[in-house]
């Protein structure tokens, strides 16, 4: 852990936005004052100095989904090029899911995916357990054995729960080991074949489509589930405006659902499809132009709380394949941000509390990030130039995957140093380890 | 045209030409000897992945009349799983030397990927529930010479009834038949639509005996026994007794109405008769016609103007 300054920033966290340098020294923030230089200088340790002109310094931002494919599909990605695709998208903190090979329902699962994290040393992995056994949803995962070992979120993301018994269990059994479950919404009879949202392009393109009423089923049943057990539920990948509207109202009676929205839900739509262009296939689907109203609304007024990229990394001959056959995801580490300030017409704050600490808290990562710009705390911070632009080149990305739907296209908003742990683990756009 | 992947891409001029173009490909094989040079020299690559005995036959027959050399690859899907891609499917026979590829896919939008791993012509044989321009066309041809409409299907009502919603068919029919001026009512209950309609030409009817009288065509589409399996329809029984060819419905047709269907056919079930005894029936014509229209496909991919088939009789070229 070196010394670092960042100078000339603007210092922007829940506390409210002021012009400061930052200081950090082992591994804390140890100032944060306007003009810092001198002060810094006086220290002969060295010092790394890192220009935040025109930037935004905040607290590092924290992604509540994220597959880095490692242990068993390595060839899509591992947790050391995924772990780097998120430090140069300003993340420190991920959560990966659990639909490995193995899957995350076992101590020894959790505790490779946390080795190979420190290992590669780029950002804090926090590995997502299983609901159920092998996400077969039949038997519970050693939900308390996990909790004790610090896991916070659990998920059979990729498939729902599909037995309401079960789930109304699992809820009763997580309530008092204080733990979130985290649902991935469809209801899979009503999707079966499905590989795009069901309206008029695929009625249009003979595609089987995957219906709205899927997610929101499933949606408004959990929400009564959470209602019954006084336990926790986060609704993973909202993409129906009739989520949101049945969220929003669960929160109104003031029961304790969080939700998040993924990038490609509130900027892509089923259009896309008309290319049979594998790369614009994702689970749930790209919807249409109101359901991206209904999502921008629901960030906009903190029905979604978070924005989290359902990074899915696949490698290209698996989506050079018919729609049918090509598997779903879509990369979202390093165009999260940019997405958020091109498409989203909200104030920078708003963003980056959507990136950060309200993802922080939901998965149970804020004692460590999402925290102040202040003294003391852990140094893991994001600085970012919300006016800069760049265009999205898929060779250029860190992930060992290649399929973004954000080809070619010029956003606004790029990271421009990330500091994890104390240390700066990019700088100026480049990954440092 | 470098491709034929959807009838959608055509207009009504061009769906003429190519109806034009049909007609002397009739005449070519109607003569005693019925083979011209016109394709001689180039290579077309008939690659089912689907099992399709008789659109294969159809193509293979067009291709050999117009002289081209054929190649057949039948690609089940089982092999393809066992590891090549399409890509490399594409691409190594490709490497081979092709001018054109006739593809049948069970996936949707599967020729229209293939364009981007090969420089030669794409012929869509039917891809999934998307396109089956081929189709189209044989049928345009054959309701345009059994009703002596040669320019277009101004005011002619055409029912296609029965399970739109998985039907590549019913897609390019619907496109191609009001394209042409046509007015198209699909008929089926509403689980065997298409989720959404709003933006297609048509009207759509629960209600096939309240049309009867007034269609010009009746196009009958393939009931799948799967369908029960999702309970689509609750029997077939049931289906045939709503939306099945009956001889009590054939019997309410206009004299001159066409009776159409893709094949094959499930007899007693949407053909709840013989066609051979109806007089409307163009289901044969409509595989004759195949023939034909597939060999106006080709030579438009295909041909280089200065070796068309010259109508030996009169000499004229078309």
């Amino acid at each position: 852990m070196t010394r670092i300054l960042i100078r000339n920033g603007t210092v922007l966290d829940q506390r409210g936005e002021r012009r400061a340098d930052v200081l950090v020294d082992g591994g804390v923030v140890t100032a944060v004052a306007p003009d810092l230089s001198a002060s810094a200088d006086d220290d002969t340790a060295p010092l790394t100095v890192l220009d935040a002109d025109g930037c935004i310094v905040s607290p590092g931002f924290v992604d509540l989904h994220v597959h880095l494919r490692e242990p068993g599909r390595e060839e899509a990605e591992t947790i050391e090029t995924g772990s780097r695709a998120a430090a140069l998208g300003g993340f420190t903190a991920i959560v990966a899911m659990p639909n490995t090979e193995p899957p995350h329902d076992s101590l020894t699962t959790i505790e490779f995916v946390r080795a190979q994290a420190r290992r590669a040393g780029l950002c804090e992995v926090a590995p997502a357990g299983c609901i159920t056994l092998g996400r077969a949803g039949e038997h519970l995962a050693p939900l308390g054995e996990l909790a004790a070992a610090g896991v916070h979120l659990f998920t059979d993301d990729g498939n729902g729960v599909q037995d309401p018994a079960l789930m109304r269990r699992a809820l009763e059994y997580a309530r008092p080991l204080g733990i979130v479950l985290a649902q991935h919404c469809e209801v899979a009879s009503l999707t079966k074949g499905a590989v795009m949202h069901e309206g008029s392009c695929c009625s249009h393109l003979g595609l089987p489509g995957w219906p709205a009423i899927a997610e929101e089923l499933m949606v408004h049943r959990d929400i009564e589930l959470s209602r019954l057990t006084g336990a926790p539920v986060h609704f993973l990948h909202l993409s129906t405006a009739r989520s949101v509207q049945l969220v929003r109202a669960a929160k109104a009676e003031g029961l304790a659902v969080t939700a998040e929205a993924a990038p490609h839900h509130f900027t892509l739509t089923d259009e896309l499809l008309r290319t049979f262009d594998a790369t614009y296939k994702v689970n749930p689907p790209l919807r249409t132009p109101d359901d991206i109203a209904a999502i921008k609304a629901g960030l906009r007024d903190g029905t979604i709380d978070a924005i989290a990229t359902d990074h899915a990394p696949h490698p290209p001959e698996s989506k050079e394949a018919p729609l049918d056959q090509a598997p779903p995801g879509m990369l979202g580490l390093e165009t999260a941000l940019a997405l958020a300030i091109t498409e989203l017409d909200l104030p920078i704050a708003d963003v980056v509390a959507a990136l950060s600490w309200k993802p922080a808290a939901i998965a149970g990562l804020d004692a460590r990030h999402g925290r102040p710009v202040e003294v003391g705390e852990p140094a893991n911070l994001a600085v970012f130039d919300p006016t800069a632009t760049w265009t999205v080149v898929p060779a250029r990305l860190a992930s060992k995957s290649r399929n973004t739907p954000y080809a070619g296209r010029t956003l606004r908003g790029r990271v421009r140093h990330t500091v994890f742990g104390g240390d700066a683990v990019v700088i100026d756009g480049v990954a440092q380890r | 045209m470098k491709h034929l992947l959807d009838i959608g891409d055509l207009d009504a001029a061009a769906i003429v030409h190519l109806l034009d173009l049909t007609d002397h490909m009739v005449e070519i094989n109607r003569r005693p000897m019925p083979k011209v040079p016109a394709l001689r020299g180039k290579t077309v690559v008939n690659l089912f992945f689907e099992d399709s005995t008789r659109t294969r036959t159809s193509f293979d027959t067009a291709a050999r009349r117009l002289s081209a050399d054929v190649m057949n690859f039948a690609v089940s899907s089982s092999s393809v799983n066992k590891g090549e891609s399409l890509r490399d499917t594409i691409e190594t026979i490709t490497a081979m030397g092709v001018d054109a590829f006739v593809v049948r896919h069970s996936s949707s939008g599967a020729p229209t990927l293939i364009t981007r791993w090969t420089n030669a012509s794409i012929v869509n044989a039917g891809d999934g529930w998307h396109q089956h321009p081929t189709q189209a066309l044989l049928d345009c041809y054959t309701i345009r010479t059994a009703l002596q409409r040669p320019t277009g299907f101004d005011g002619l009502r055409i029912a296609i009834v029965g399970d739109v919603k998985h039907s590549r068919v019913a897609r390019s029919d619907v496109q191609a038949f009001t394209a042409l001026g046509a007015h198209v009512t699909l008929v089926a209950p509403p689980t065997l639509l298409p989720p959404d309609t709003s933006g297609w030409p048509v009207d759509v009817s629960h209600d096939l005996d309240a049309l009867l009288p007034d269609l010009d065509v009746v196009y009958l589409l393939r009931m799948q026994r799967e369908r029960m399996r999702d309970a689509l329809v609750p029997s077939l029984r049931e289906y045939t007794a709503r939306y099945g060819l009956t001889p009590e419905r054939a019997a309410r047709l206009a004299p001159h109405a066409l009776v159409m269907h893709p094949g094959p056919m499930n007899r007693g079930v949407e053909m709840a008769v013989d066609p051979a005894e109806l007089p409307g029936s163009v289901v044969l014509q409509q595989v004759t016609n195949g023939v034909a229209v597939r060999m106006a496909v080709l030579f438009e991919l295909l041909g280089s103007g200065s070796d068309l088939p010259a109508d030996t009789e009169t000499g004229t070229r078309p």
